[in-house]
């Protein structure tokens, strides 16, 4: 039931997009077919499902306060939470780079469809921040941060083809020509901010 | 000119993310502002030193742990000094490393550029950047929960009295992309270039 709940919570109330507005860049860059923003965001769900599941792990053994105990109890009150953003990084870059690599070796078909955005996710700031709020929230166990993980992409996912869809019909109305283009997806958004506002509270 | 014809927020559409979430107030906003202009500024000149020794296939990782170096730099000072400010900003500092403002000016100026330019470039986006957020932080804490800097503006000046209240939906984070929406329509009326 707790699993259920996380990602419920993930995907729609603390929903990456809408709540936090992370991923941005891509998400207005991207969004202007649903085809092409589809495969972004199952590739953002892809990664963020490889990265923060890693990036728990090197924090529960290597970065947090005494995590380093089992190797020697000598390293047991050494502390490296100040080099987290660096390990981050650093494991999301190494990790975008060999999932291509290997999408490219066994599944040529995917990577085609996927090809493009793989290597631009890397700078996403969503994937970042998945592994930074994983961190902040101290999840207990490796099913709560799965859930965690798994909700955040579908949410991405979802409010990234919302947005495609909704620009696709734009297209045919009047908008004004200052407002058109940049302006109205902002606008946009917000409201569907406010939309997505009405899921605060629930709970399962 | 970054900070107008070309703001990094408004017309290149760059480092969106962090800048509607910490604008809800304006202290929040403002030393967000500085931590990502002094971000940029040196990571522009540091990789702009840099860009003839750096093999262009490694370039994203190497522009990564610079920018990550400098941002865990600002991070611990901000820990520092401004210890309640940190805490409310939580992940955005760290995101600074991802806020695409940075990334894009590495990518676009300072790897063809000599280190001069660079840091002026950095400095200028850095500025347009912080003028948006800035406005940003201003209105929403104004008529969000009628405060400056903490001051109750609103109160002191006697409105509650005439029955005026707070709009609480400038707090929410879906006005501040709104309000994005008509800094940039009002932008692009008065400069009929940059419309699509």
């Amino acid at each position: 039931m707790e699993y259920i709940n996380i990602f419920i919570k993930s995907v729609f109330v603390d929903n990456m997009i809408f709540a936090f507005f992370l991923g941005m860049c891509s998400y207005l860059a991207v969004s202007k077919t649903v085809k092409t923003s589809a495969g972004l965001g199952i590739a953002v769900t892809f990664v963020l499902l490889i990265t923060v599941p890693v990036n728990y792990l090197v924090n529960k053994y290597l970065l947090a306060p005494g995590a380093m105990a089992w190797i020697s109890p000598q390293l047991a009150n050494v502390d490296l939470s100040f080099l987290s953003l660096i390990m981050f990084i650093a494991v999301i870059a190494a990790i975008v780079q060999m999932v291509e690599m290997i999408v490219e070796k066994f599944s040529p078909a995917l990577y085609n469809s996927l090809g493009i955005f793989l290597p631009l996710i890397a700078v996403n700031c969503a994937v970042m921040s998945g592994s930074l709020f994983m961190q902040e929230r101290a999840y207990s166990n490796m099913g709560e941060v799965l859930c965690f993980a798994a909700g955040s992409g579908v949410g991405w996912f979802l409010a990234i083809v919302a947005i495609a869809a909704i620009r696709e019909k734009l297209r045919y109305s009047h908008v004004p020509p200052a407002l058109k283009g940049v302006g109205i997806t902002f606008i946009i958004t917000g409201l569907m901010g406010l939309a997505f506002m009405s899921f605060m509270g629930i709970k399962l | 000119m970054p900070w107008s014809k070309n703001n990094p927020v408004t017309v290149q559409v760059l480092g969106i993310c962090s800048c509607l979430a910490v604008t809800a107030q304006l202290k929040p906003a403002v030393v967000m502002a500085i931590s990502v202009t002094v971000v940029v500024a040196l990571s522009n000149l540091i990789i702009s030193l840099m860009r003839n020794t750096i093999p262009p296939r490694i370039r994203i990782i190497v522009q990564l742990v610079v920018v990550s170096m400098l941002v865990v730099l600002v991070d611990q000072l901000l820990k520092a000094y401004v210890y309640d400010v940190s805490k409310q900003l939580s992940v955005f500092v760290g995101l600074i490393i991802t806020n695409c403002i940075v990334m894009g000016r590495l990518e676009a100026f300072a790897m063809s550029n000599p280190p001069l330019p660079s840091l002026c470039d950095g400095i200028g986006n850095g500025l347009g950047y912080s003028i948006i957020l800035i406005i940003l932080g201003f209105v929403r804490e104004l008529l969000g929960s009628g405060t400056l800097w903490g001051y109750p503006v609103m109160e002191s000046l006697g409105f509650y009295n005439f029955g005026y209240e707070n709009n609480g939906l400038m707090i929410m984070p879906p006005m501040a992309l709104i309000l994005v929406g008509i800094i940039i329509w009002i932008q692009r009326t008065r400069n009929k270039d940059l419309c699509e």
